[in-house]
């Protein structure tokens, strides 16, 4: 698989990312946020953790408007999948390719520590290698994640399975951790090719440090 | 010409700021604060002296950048 990792000024996750899809196996290349185009034949875009923009006026908002980003609109409304993670989740709900909006932590800590997931939709073309149900140990790292739906919105992304993660507890029952209606750590859009999420899976590939639960996440785009 | 952008959480979405800016008030002693909203104010220095033109533009700078509509209200003041 050739995955595009975007490198924004203020993303900083881009090097783990790019570790964790080489050690899958998979090739890696940056991509600068000014370049107007995605490379030709590439499998994946992943929109790398950081603080694009040094997170001012809002997480993600001005990221939104660089040059690559027309590019990897155009990507997903053509059916090619993209990752978020983390600013990639807020990135990709500033540009409106994920449904909601990420705010400050409700109490305005940055939080960063191990979190346990529950898995709660698998048929999709990511968390597909994961069971429904099944608890993940993932670390975050954020103080914007609390992840914000209107109540129509979250009945839709309810009725289609978009809800990916909830943060919960190690028997899975959902949990609060940073505020997030219904405790969404992760979702994906309508047509599930686009998806993002607050924990960062890329940092769990290897036992020694803490959980290799990542591999199982991110092995589920090779499809 | 002037513009005063004033960005808030909409109502009914919490506002964590603000919420412990309330109890740090409630906790100095200062009853009788119902609520506490905190926002920002954008000032835009603008060349245009036509006020309406400048306000309909105002007005799509911040459907497109300067406010997030999905939780977030504004007010726009032209001076």
């Amino acid at each position: 698989m050739r995955v595009a990792v975007l490198r924004f000024p203020g993303t900083n996750c881009e090097f783990d990312t790019q570790y964790a899809f080489e050690k899958l196996g998979h090739t890696t290349e940056l991509i600068w946020h000014q370049e107007s185009s995605l490379p030709e034949g590439i499998d994946l875009v992943v929109v790398p953790g950081g603080f694009s923009y040094g997170d001012y006026l809002r997480s993600g908002s001005i990221a939104r408007f660089s040059p690559i980003m027309k590019a990897v609109s155009l990507y997903a409304n053509e059916g090619g999948k993209v990752l978020g993670i983390c600013n990639g989740f807020q990135i990709l709900t500033e540009a409106g390719l994920l449904p909601g909006a990420l705010k400050r932590n409700n109490d305005l800590h940055f939080i960063s520590k191990h979190q346990h997931l529950c898995v709660v939709n698998n048929d999709n073309a990511f968390l597909n290698k994961c069971q429904k149900g099944e608890v993940l140990n993932v670390p975050i790292a954020h103080a914007d994640g609390n992840y914000y739906i209107d109540d129509e919105g979250l009945a839709s992304l309810k009725e289609n399975g978009q809800i990916l993660l909830q943060y919960s507890d190690a028997n899975g029952e959902p949990m609060v951790v940073n505020g997030s209606v219904e405790s969404i750590a992760g979702v994906c859009n309508k047509e599930k090719n686009v998806f993002g999420l607050m924990p960062h899976p890329e940092r769990a590939l290897e036992a020694i440090l803490g959980s290799e639960d990542g591999v199982r996440m991110l092995q589920g785009l090779e499809a | 010409m002037k513009a005063i952008v004033n960005v808030f959480l909409k109502e009914g979405v919490l506002d964590p700021q603000g919420k412990a800016a309330h109890h740090a008030l409630d906790s100095l002693g200062f009853e009788g604060v119902e609520d506490v909203r905190i926002g920002k104010q954008i000032v835009l220095q603008l060349q245009s002296n036509d006020p309406q033109e400048a306000e309909a533009e105002v007005k799509e700078m911040c459907e497109t950048l300067l406010a997030n509509t999905v939780i977030e209200d504004y007010t726009i003041e032209m001076q």
